[in-house]
C-alpha cells in the first residue's frame, strides 16, 4: 500500500537527516535535539514494523532518560566543545574505518552468514496475529530466556553500583534533616525547665 | 495497510493538528499583536541589573547521578510492563524469575541508600 | 480506482478522523479554559476570597479574556520551540484517552506506554526553556524540575505496573473493561489498590509541577521559574500545556483507578446516564483533589521532596508490585485474558 511506504520513506529520510545533523550540528545542544529526533523517528519506523512495544520503549528509555541525561551534561557542564572540535579531522579516519567495519558486519547479516541456522526463518517469520506483540516478547522473556533476562538485570546492578562510586563524592560541611531523629525527639529530650535567680544569668 | 497501521493513523493526524494549533497560536501574536520594541523588553530577568556572565553554569554532580539512577529504574520499569500484560499465563515460574530480577536491583538499591546517594544537601 | 472507492476507502474515514480530532481539540481546550477559572474559583473559596468575578457572570469568561490580552500584547530556535513542544505532546496524550465505550481516536495497542512515553518526553519543554531563556531563574528553575519531574516517573512507572497485573492488557479500553465487576464502584481499582491511588495521586501532583510540589516557580526564590523570560502567546502555551498534562493525569486516575466510563453501579438510576458524563464528572473529581492540595497544603522544600519520592514512593510502590503479584499469583487471581 501506498501510505505506510510514504511514512517509511518520511521517517526514514527525517532520521537519516538529523543523524547526519547530530555530527554536524555547530552547539552541541542541537546536537543533542537532533539526536532525540532521529530516535522519535526511528521509533516511529518500529510501529511501521509493528513492533509497537518496541517503539513505545524506545521513546520512553532513550528519549525520556538517556537524552535527558546527555542534555544534562552538554547543558551543565564546564566543556568547551569550540576546543574539542578542532581535532575533528584528525579522527575522521579512525570514524570512517569504525563505519566501514559496521556496514561491512551489517551487510554479512543481511547476506547468508549467521550463527543460528535457523535465525533467517525466525526473522522473517509473519509476527502471530492472535496476540499483540507485547504479550508476545512475555510469553518468552520470563521463561524461555531466563538466563538473558537475569543477565540484564546484573548489567543494571553493575551500571547502578558504578554510577555511584564513580560520581559520588560527599560534601564533609553539608547539614542533612534527619526526620526520624526529628520525629522521635520527646518533651523530655527536648527541653529543659531551670530556675534562674534573678539578678543571675545560666 | 495491516490493522496494526490502520490504529496507528488517526493518532498521527491528531498530533499533526494538534501542532497546528499550536504553531498557530505561536505565530498569531506576529501578526496582530501591538509592537513597541524596546531593548530591555528582551533582557534576561535580573535584579535591575545588567547580567554579569552567561547564566548556564557547572552544576553539581548530583543532578546527574539522579538522571542515572533514574534511567536504570525506568530500565526496570520497561521489564516489567510485557511481564504485566502476560502475568496470568506465565505461572509459578514467571512470578519466581521476575522476583531474582527484582531481588538483584533491590541489593542496588539498598546500596545506593546506604551510601548516601538519596541525600540532597 | 474510481472516485468513489477513493471516497469510502481514504478520503472519508480521513475526514472523520480530522473532525473527530477538532472536535476532541476544542472541547478540551474549552473545558481547559474552565478548569483553570475553576482552580482560581477553588483556591479563592478556601481562603474565603471571591475569585475571578468581573469578566462576564461570576467571571466565567475571565479566561478567554486571558487568551485575548495573551495574543495582543507583543527570538527565535529553541526558544519558541520549548512551549510548542510542550504544547503539541500535552495535546498529543488525548488521542489514546477513551472517555466513553470506544470513543477514542485511536485505540493502540500500547495505550498506557504511549502515555507514559508522552509525560516522560514533557520534560524537554522545561529543559529548552530554561535553557534557550539564558537568564539564571530559568535555568535554575529547569534544572530542578528535571531532576523532580524523573524522580516522581519511576513510582508512577511502578503504580501503573500495578494496575496492569490486575488489568493484563496495555489498552486503556480493556483496563476500563476490567474493573467492571458485581461489586461496582467498590470493584475499581482505587479500593484493592487504595496505597497505589494515594502514591499516583500525590506523584501526579509532583508530575505536573503543581503545588506544593512547584518548587520549578517558587516566587520567593525563583521568580515565575523557566517561564520568566516568556510573555505573549508563548507563555500562555506553556500555562495551555501545563493543565491539559494536569487534565491528562486526571484522566489516566480515572481510567486507572475509578473505572473510566462505567457507573458506580451497573443499577436502573445509574446506568441511564451516559458513560461519557460518569467520565468527566469523575475527572472533575480528581481535578477538585488537585486544587485542593493546592489550596491547603503548604510548598515543600528541595531535598524533602527528593526525599518523599526516593526514600518513601519508590520502595513502596517496589513493595506493593511484589505484594499484588504474589497475591494474584497464589490467591489464583491472576487474569487468564
Amino acid at each position: 500500500m501506498i501510505l505506510p511506504a510514504l511514512f517509511f520513506y518520511l521517517f526514514a529520510g527525517v532520521c537519516v537527516a538529523s543523524a547526519f545533523m547530530v555530527i554536524a550540528a555547530k552547539n552541541p545542544v542541537h546536537s543533542v535535539l537532533y539526536l532525540i529526533l532521529a530516535f522519535v523517528n526511528a521509533s516511529g519506523l518500529f510501529v511501521l514494523m509493528g513492533a509497537e512495544f518496541l517503539a513505545m520503549i524506545l521513546i520512553v528509555v532513550y528519549v525520556g532518560a538517556v537524552a535527558v541525561l546527555f542534555l544534562f551534561v552538554v547543558m551543565m557542564l564546564d566543556v568547551d566543545f569550540a576546543e574539542l572540535r578542532q581535532g575533528v579531522l584528525q579522527y575522521l579516519p579512525v570514524g570512517v574505518l569504525v563505519g566501514v567495519v559496521f556496514l561491512a558486519e551489517l551487510l554479512l547479516v543481511a547476506g547468508a552468514w549467521v550463527i543460528a541456522p535457523g535465525m533467517p526463518q525466525a526473522i522473517s517469520a509473519p509476527t502471530p496475529s492472535t496476540m499483540t506483540n507485547t504479550e508476545a516478547l512475555g510469553r518468552v522473556l520470563y521463561t524461555q530466556y531466563v538466563y538473558y533476562f537475569q543477565a540484564a538485570g546484573l548489567v543494571l546492578l553493575v551500571a547502578m553500583i558504578g554510577a555511584i562510586v564513580l560520581t559520588l563524592r560527599h560534601n564533609p560541611k553539608a547539614k542533612r534533616q534527619n526526620i526520624s531523629d526529628q520525629v522521635a525527639r520527646t518533651k523530655e529530650t527536648a527541653m529543659e525547665v531551670v530556675q534562674v535567680k534573678s539578678g543571675q544569668g545560666i | 495497510m495491516s490493522e496494526l497501521l490502520q490504529d496507528y493513523l488517526p493518532l498521527v493526524i491528531f498530533i499533526a493538528i494538534a501542532m497546528g494549533l499550536g504553531l498557530a497560536l505561536l505565530v498569531a501574536p506576529f501578526l496582530v499583536a501591538y509592537k513597541s520594541p524596546d531593548p530591555e523588553k528582551l533582557s534576561a530577568y535580573e535584579c535591575g541589573f545588567n547580567a554579569f556572565d552567561d547564566a548556564r553554569m557547572k552544576f553539581d554532580v548530583r543532578f546527574y547521578l539522579v538522571a542515572i539512577l533514574f534511567i536504570i529504574f525506568d530500565l526496570e520499569v520497561a521489564f516489567l510492563f510485557p511481564w504485566a500484560i502476560v502475568y496470568g499465563h506465565l505461572g509459578v515460574y514467571g512470578f519466581w524469575s521476575m522476583m531474582v530480577f527484582l531481588g538483584v536491583l533491590t541489593i542496588g538499591f539498598i546500596y545506593e541508600w546506604k551510601k548516601g546517594a538519596l541525600e540532597w544537601d | 480506482m474510481t472516485f468513489a472507492e477513493l471516497w469510502t476507502g481514504y478520503l472519508w474515514p480521513l475526514i472523520v478522523i480530522v473532525a473527530e480530532s477538532l472536535l476532541l481539540l476544542v472541547l478540551l481546550l474549552v473545558s481547559i479554559a474552565y478548569v483553570l477559572l475553576a482552580d482560581r474559583k477553588i483556591w479563592a473559596a478556601v481562603q474565603m476570597r471571591r475569585g475571578p468575578n468581573v469578566v462576564g457572570p461570576f467571571g466565567l469568561l475571565q479566561s478567554f479574556a486571558d487568551l485575548l490580552k495573551f495574543v495582543l500584547k507583543a527570538n527565535k530556535g529553541v526558544f519558541l520551540l520549548a512551549p510548542l513542544v510542550t504544547c503539541t505532546l500535552a495535546l498529543g496524550a488525548w488521542a489514546v484517552i477513551p472517555v466513553n465505550a470506544g470513543w477514542m481516536i485511536a485505540d493502540i495497542n500500547v495505550g498506557v506506554l504511549y502515555i507514559f512515553a508522552i509525560s516522560s518526553l514533557m520534560v524537554y519543554g522545561i529543559i529548552m526553556a530554561g535553557w534557550a531563556s539564558n537568564s539564571k531563574y530559568a535555568f535554575l528553575s529547569a534544572v530542578r524540575s528535571a531532576a523532580q519531574m524523573v524522580s516522581y516517573e519511576v513510582s508512577i512507572g511502578f503504580v501503573i505496573i500495578c494496575v496492569l497485573l490486575c488489568a493484563g492488557s496495555l489498552k486503556l479500553s480493556v483496563i476500563v473493561a476490567a474493573q467492571d465487576t458485581r461489586f461496582g464502584m467498590f470493584g475499581w481499582y482505587w479500593l484493592p489498590l487504595l496505597p497505589m491511588f494515594v502514591v499516583f495521586y500525590v506523584s501526579a501532583l509532583a508530575e505536573t509541577n503543581r503545588p506544593p510540589f512547584d518548587l520549578v516557580e517558587a516566587e520567593s526564590e525563583l521568580v515565575a521559574g523557566f517561564m520568566v523570560e516568556y510573555g505573549s502567546s508563548p507563555y500562555m502555551m506553556f500555562m495551555l500545556g501545563e493543565y491539559v498534562a494536569i487534565a491528562t493525569m486526571c484522566a489516566m486516575g480515572t481510567i486507572l483507578f475509578l473505572g473510566g466510563w462505567l457507573p458506580p453501579f451497573q443499577v436502573a438510576p445509574f446506568t441511564w446516564v451516559p458513560g461519557v458524563i460518569w467520565f468527566v464528572l469523575k475527572a472533575l473529581f480528581m481535578f477538585f483533589l488537585f486544587a485542593m492540595a493546592k489550596a491547603v497544603v503548604p510548598r515543600y522544600r528541595y531535598d524533602q521532596l527528593m526525599r518523599l519520592g526516593w526514600k518513601v514512593f519508590l520502595p513502596l510502590s517496589l513493595a506493593m508490585v511484589v505484594i499484588v503479584a504474589a497475591v494474584l499469583q497464589f490467591g489464583g487471581l491472576a487474569p487468564k485474558g
